[in-house]
């Protein structure tokens, strides 16, 4: 009998320890090594139809995995900013220069604050371009060096140190003129039901946002916080490879990291974090 | 010998009669509502199986989106959709079998989705894979006793 009644109060106890996760975003604010001010929640730009305010993916998350955020010495991802500061000063390709040789030293840098801008519409080619494609064009065209793989370490490093640069700056990507028909694209992307779930990004991201998918909560899917240091991998993740993985778990056929889709849908993903601080490196689970 | 040639005849037999009174994903035809009036196969549902379809991740993992507090010992229960507590309650065993084979067809443009259909995606994937499969080749997202299974599970919940 007395068995009997524990059992029912422990069930009692787990349903309401699901009902506690399902909890709106926390009232949090953060400030990185005491010091610069990120904005995690603001009004949504005018664009957005269905939104009033955005936040940052970092108040979905638990407390320990904030606060890792909270202080450069405890975030993983420093490392790999860590070891594109290196990168940046050394020499490669025919050309024999680094991109400090053109950009000057990190501290100095006339490239900080490129992170909120980006994606962004490159004249000479005609087409809109992700950070990721904008430092490869400078490793193929002014240093005479190899392309690095789009989602690989390199690549990933040197975009966690660009973000690192523009750390605490708006995004603030431009929508129209030139890029407005890869937004339009990209738009149409991000409400497309896709795979044999039939889920858009927007069914999880906009409709959603603030409830539980079985031990997610889930978050506005923004990108100001990329490359994200996912403690789930123990690696740095690019903006693609998280499309992919959210496409991906709709049971679909995915698009590829660097692809027209993936590149109009960042567009897209990132104007709906207008406003929003750049992040990254972040730590998210 | 004799004993295998009764098990191979046994199966010859029995899977094709079993299988002729399932209703192939195709051929389902929901009322106005998006009721299902009829069994999708000859066998009852088996609510134990129904139970284990539903909490399953790699099955139905119905919990990822319901709570059920009829299951307090399955963890993380999501919240994208109502509780389903006194669903039978709610709804018709017709209404539910509906519900669960193709949701769309009772609730326009819902989240959930249609467990019992193979056909009408947008870049359909093998699986989480993330390679796309041949239309052909798509099964639906439970078997037609599987649906059955859960059906008579969510008949027990009643409040
Ligand atoms: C089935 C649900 C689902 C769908 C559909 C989905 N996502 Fe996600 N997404 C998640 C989950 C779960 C996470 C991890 C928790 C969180 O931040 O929401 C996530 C995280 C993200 C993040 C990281 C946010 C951060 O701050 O770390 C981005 C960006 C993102 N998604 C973008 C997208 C885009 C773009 C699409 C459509 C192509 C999409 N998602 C579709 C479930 C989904
Ligand atoms: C991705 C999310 C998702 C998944 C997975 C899901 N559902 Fe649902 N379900 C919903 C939503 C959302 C609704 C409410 C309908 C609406 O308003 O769109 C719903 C409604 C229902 C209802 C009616 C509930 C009521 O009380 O009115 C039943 C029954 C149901 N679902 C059963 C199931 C079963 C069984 C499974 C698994 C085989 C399942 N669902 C999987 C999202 C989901």
């Amino acid at each position: 009998m007395k068995f009997k009644a524990m059992t029912a109060l422990a069930g009692l106890l787990a349903i309401s320890a699901v009902g506690a996760a399902n909890a709106d975003p926390v009232e949090d604010e953060l400030v990185i090594n005491d010091e610069i001010e990120i904005v995690t929640r603001t009004a949504a730009p005018e664009h957005m139809e269905y939104i009033d305010e955005i936040m940052s993916g970092w108040l979905f998350r638990e407390d320990d995995t904030r606060d890792m955020e909270r202080d450069d010495f405890d975030n993983p991802g420093m490392l790999a900013v860590e070891a594109a500061m290196e990168v940046w000063e050394t020499a490669d390709g025919t050309e024999g220069k680094s991109c400090a040789d053109c950009h000057g030293s990190v501290e100095e840098a006339d490239i900080a604050g490129v992170r909120a801008v980006y994606p962004k519409w490159h004249e000479a080619s005609g087409e809109v371009r992700t950070l990721e494609m904008a430092i490869n064009d400078c490793r193929t065209e002014q240093m005479g060096a190899e392309p690095w793989g789009y989602t690989s370490a390199d690549l990933t490093n040197m975009s966690a140190l660009m973000s690192y640069m523009s750390r605490g700056l708006p995004m603030n990507v431009a929508i129209d003129g030139p890029v407005q028909a890869t937004w339009e694209r990209g738009k149409e992307i991000y409400y497309t039901r896709y795979g044999q779930l039939e889920l858009a990004c927007a069914n999880c991201h906009e409709d959603n946002y603030g409830n539980m998918i079985r031990a997610d909560h889930l978050s506005q899917g923004q990108t100001n916080a990329f490359p994200a240091y996912r403690l789930k991998d123990a690696a740095l993740v690019p903006i693609h490879k998280r499309f992919q993985g959210c496409i991906r778990d709709t049971r679909a056929e995915t698009f590829s990291p660097g692809s027209p889709e993936f590149v109009a849908l960042e567009l897209y993903v990132a104007s709906r974090g207008n406003g929003l601080s750049v992040e990254g490196p972040s730590v998210r689970n | 010998m004799k004993r295998a040639y009764f098990a191979a005849l046994a199966a010859t037999i029995l899977a094709p009669a079993a299988l002729a009174d399932v209703v192939a994903p195709g051929d389902v035809v929901f009322d106005e509502a998006g009721a299902l009036e009829t069994s999708l196969t000859s066998q009852p549902g088996n609510p134990e199986e129904g139970a284990k379809v539903i909490s399953t991740k790699s099955i139905g993992n119905c919990v990822s989106c319901h709570e059920i507090g009829a299951m307090p010992d399955v963890p993380f229960q999501g919240n994208i959709g109502p509780a389903l507590d006194g669903v039978a309650d709610r709804w018709s065993e017709a209404e539910i079998r509906g519900i669960v084979a193709n949701a769309k067809k009772t609730y326009d443009g819902t989240m959930m989705p249609a467990f019992y259909k193979v056909d009408g995606f947008i870049r359909p994937g093998e699986g989480y894979t993330g390679k796309g499969i041949a239309e052909a080749d798509i099964t639906p997202l439970l078997t037609a006793q599987q649906i059955e299974d859960v059906v008579a599970y969510l008949a027990t919940l009643k409040e």
